[in-house]
């Protein structure tokens, strides 16, 4: 301490906060998880024939759809932060509540993604590794929909401002990660079969 | 309590009525209820000890057992599943229960001491990491004693872990159990990456952090990579018994070289996280007991940072005899050799930190200077195994064995003694009994070489891992008695040290703040320490803050009896990660039943999980408590400043 007369903050702010050091920790552990997912995709498709898929390329009908409804979560939570340090509260909770159904919108298309599959998930390794991943990513996503409901609730309850606004930036890591999962997720199951 | 979104921290020095507020802000309820609810960083650390070490005799004993069956040729002590049960269940135990555990112990103790803060930066999650450790400890030995303990190794290989091959509830218990310990694990780790990077003493700018924290550092953050890797591996197969799915099934395209790839690119790693910690205790302990600073401390920190990052690449040096490309086998044995560098460099700071001091030889030095011996000896055999010409020789047989017991025992076990004898007064306000301490030391290090040392000669003799018993006159006969007459040696000298650590608890001396006149700050505050740690937060100017006055070369103006006065309920200092500068006053959370509640929650889970054909809606129970529990620990508290301020 320097300087002994200068004020510091007293609690969470900002990305002073430890939630925030932690969120990115749980970035961390999480990207590595799906990056071992990953792995066991790749590593299997280039020890085995290309018939390894039932489907050559797999269908863009539903996965194209939900990847868009993913970004515009992505982006709505984006307007949301930006409001809440704009002190447009009612902008910041619009944001939430766009974030919310639209992750409501991807899981719906994944669900009809699923249903659409002519296998199950133990039809064979593609299958068990098709659905394994996608599982994987839907639970993250019910975790982010949760917590994104509970900061919509606590900046209802009128506990956040853009002081107090640590929620719901460590809220929008996650969710920015979560997208960022599911495009390395479609371009290894969507795209990388073009590649073949 | 007004409360402000900003504030200058007072400055000040502690009375004796400033301590006593403290103390009632800190303090843990007494009873039941601060049993299940503590944060308190130093409990927490104390029942980490002691729990690794519960587990570190169970797995004695069941080494034990093996080495009675395997004194002699053609035994029928055990039959062979008991053989694999025990032989398996000893490395779960000794790996994953008591090596990690014990080191995150010492650490989650001694952090906040050293560091100069009140507690870790996340006191719950450090109750939870350790509740979720027990309960997962717990798990897996539910398991081994309804006769379902692991049977397959520690390393679990497919296919023999397949359904087909191991029917029954083994592999079931263990690849859940492996997923629970893995959460607690995860989140310990990362408290300890925070704590490093935030919650220090004033002006402890990055090279004056105390060595010890590097190791654990490097340890978490490799860790927060590495085991969502083992976690997912256990997960897939536990999937393939289960669900029918196909990871690991050759019939359907499986790959069970997939589970080796998951499992030791974790498990390399994971190795040098059991040892950079203990190497820090290390490199904290012996430089006191040598009168002088340690030699090297950057080449020391970036010799542990250089270990840690080429560790990442070493993994495939388990698989040589899996029959993978020349080329990949040709990279990962370069990296394999290569690490000994950096190892080395820390040998010789050791060596010469012994060198040009004035060793005062107490237990706690035996025990640390004995690491060095014993690290050689298993670093050498490791880079004998790290070529893959030598490593095809050697692979699965008892070589292997001597040298990963060099490794966890050398340089996991002996510095764990060495700290527990150099941090047993912190902890206790006794010293450990020095006469019965040397007695202990030296059946130990003799038992232990008795074990080992000649357990490199079985090996190269040809004699395989993993076999129950073996046919008399092949030349193993007399090498195994002797192995069994040292395991038994080694667990006297253990006893030993349970000895002293009762008796000496009871009747031991009285330690002081400072009985070895060490230069960091845990020696700085009394024996046990206060709830509070510090009454004023020292402020840091160089890296031996206690021993300025009598250190040329860094001569600096740390203060350990005036600092600033945090006392608006729990308080400490966030600082800048590099320079140490406060940037923020962090409001620490109060005791909590949410870790608990979220572990009982988690083990619901885990139950149900494993017993999903009977037994599923338990998952789900699990499941919603460990949701409500979960919202009710992260819901805003106005208290701890995480919400918008009320208009007074």
């Amino acid at each position: 301490m320097t300087d002994a007369a200068s004020a510091l903050p007293v609690g969470s702010v900002d990305r002073r906060a430890s939630g925030w050091y932690g969120v990115l920790c749980l970035i961390a552990t999480e990207s590595a998880l799906f990056v071992y997912l990953l792995f066991s995709y790749y590593y299997s498709a280039v020890q085995l024939p290309p018939t390894w898929t039932p489907e050559p390329h797999p269908s863009f009908a539903y996965s194209l759809p939900a990847t868009i409804a993913m970004l515009l979560s992505s982006a709505a939570v984006w307007w949301s932060t930006r409001s809440l340090h704009g002190r447009a509260l009612g902008a910041h909770r619009l944001g939430l509540a766009f974030a919310i159904i639209l992750g409501l919108i991807f899981f719906a298309f994944e669900g009809l993604e699923w249903a659409s599959k002519p296998y199950m998930l133990s039809s064979n390794l593609y299958s068990s590794l098709f659905f394994t991943i996608t599982g994987f990513d839907l639970a993250h996503l019910a975790i982010g929909i949760v917590g994104l409901c509970a900061v919509l609730i606590w900046s209802l309850l009128g506990y956040l401002d853009y002081r107090r606004e640590s929620p719901t930036v460590i809220m929008a890591a996650y969710w920015h990660f979560v997208t960022a999962v599911w495009i390395a997720i479609f371009f290894t199951l969507y795209i990388t079969p073009y590649f073949r | 309590m007004t409360f402000q979104v900003e504030r200058v921290p007072h400055a000040g020095t502690a009375t004796p009525s400033f301590r006593q507020r403290l103390e009632h802000i800190w303090e843990t309820e007494p009873g039941v209820a601060g049993f299940f609810s503590t944060v308190d960083h130093k409990k927490i650390g104390i029942r980490y000890i002691i729990t690794a070490f519960i587990f570190l005799a169970a797995g004695g004993i069941e080494a034990l057992i093996l080495r009675l069956q395997l004194a002699r040729p053609n035994q029928n002590l055990l039959a062979p599943e008991q053989y694999d049960q025990l032989f398996s269940t000893h490395g779960m135990t000794m790996i994953f229960l008591y090596a990690l555990p014990v080191l995150s112990g010492f650490s989650n103790y001694l952090w906040p001491l050293i560091l100069g803060a009140r507690d870790m930066a996340f006191p719950r999650v450090n109750a939870l990491s350790y509740w979720l450790y027990v309960a997962s400890g717990i798990f897996m030995y539910v398991g081994f004693f309804m006769g379902a303990g692991p049977n397959d190794g520690w390393f679990n290989y497919v296919p023999y872990a397949n359904r087909t091959y191991n029917p029954g509830l083994s592999m079931d218990f263990y690849s859940l159990g492996m997923v629970f310990l893995g959460i607690s694990t995860t989140v310990g780790a990362a408290n300890f990456v925070v704590t490093f990077l935030r919650l220090r003493a004033p002006g402890m700018s990055i090279n004056r952090l105390p060595v010890m924290t590097w190791g654990t550092l490097t340890a978490s953050a490799a860790n927060l990579l590495v085991v969502p890797s083992v976690s997912l591996a256990f997960f897939m197969l536990w999937l393939d018994r289960n669900f029918g799915t196909h990871f690991f099934d050759v019939s359907k395209g499986g790959q069970p070289l997939l589970w080796q790839h998951l499992f030791w690119i974790f498990g390399h790693p994971w190795v040098y996280a059991l040892v950079l910690p203990a190497m820090g205790m290390v490199s904290e302990g012996l430089p006191v007991f040598c009168r002088r600073p340690l030699v090297g401390y950057s080449a020391v920190v970036l010799a542990t940072l250089a270990t840690m990052t080429l560790g990442f690449g070493v993994w495939v040096h388990h698989m040589f005899a899996t029959g993978l490309p020349n080329l990949a086998m040709s990279f990962f044995s370069g990296i394999s050799l290569i690490i000994t560098i950096p190892s080395a460099v820390t040998v010789f700071c050791w060596t010469a930190t012994i060198w040009t001091g004035r060793p005062v030889i107490t237990t706690a030095f035996l025990f640390f200077a004995s690491t060095i011996i014993l690290f050689v000896i298993g670093g050498v055999s490791g880079f004998m195994t790290g070529s893959v010409p030598a490593d095809w020789q050697l692979n699965d047989t008892y070589f292997v064995v001597a040298h990963i017991h060099y490794v966890l025992l050398g340089i996991n076990v002996f510095p764990v003694c060495g700290a527990l004898y150099y941090w047993f007064p912190k902890m206790t306000g006794r010293l450990l009994d020095e006469r019965l301490g040397q007695w202990n030391f030296w059946t130990m290090f003799v038992g232990f070489n008795l074990a080992f040392l000649p357990m490199h000669l079985t090996g190269l003799l040809g004699m395989p891992r993993r076999i129950y018993t073996y046919p008399a006159g092949v030349g193993w006969d007399t090498l195994n008695m002797i192995t069994t007459i040292g395991a038994f040696i080694l667990a006297v000298g253990v006893l030993l040290l349970f000895i002293n650590v009762v008796t000496s608890l009871i009747g031991g001396a009285l330690a002081g703040a400072n009985p070895w006149d060490a230069p960091t700050l845990e020696w700085s505050v009394p024996s046990p320490p206060p709830p509070y740690n510090f009454a004023v937060l020292p402020k840091v100017a160089s890296r031996y803050p206690l021993w300025e006055s009598r250190l040329q070369a860094s001569r600096g103006a740390s203060s350990v009896t005036e600092g600033a006065l945090l006392d608006h309920e729990r308080e400490t200092f966030g600082v800048t990660p590099l320079d140490g500068e406060p940037d923020i006053i962090l409001k620490m959370p109060f005791d909590s039943y949410a870790p608990f509640v979220l572990t009982v929650g988690t083990t619901a889970i885990f139950v149900g999980l494993l017993l999903h054909r009977h037994l599923w809606p338990l998952a789900i129970v699990g499941a919603v408590i460990a949701a409500a529990s979960l919202l009710a620990w992260l819901w805003p508290e106005r208290r701890l400043g995480q919400t918008v301020e009320a208009a007074p």
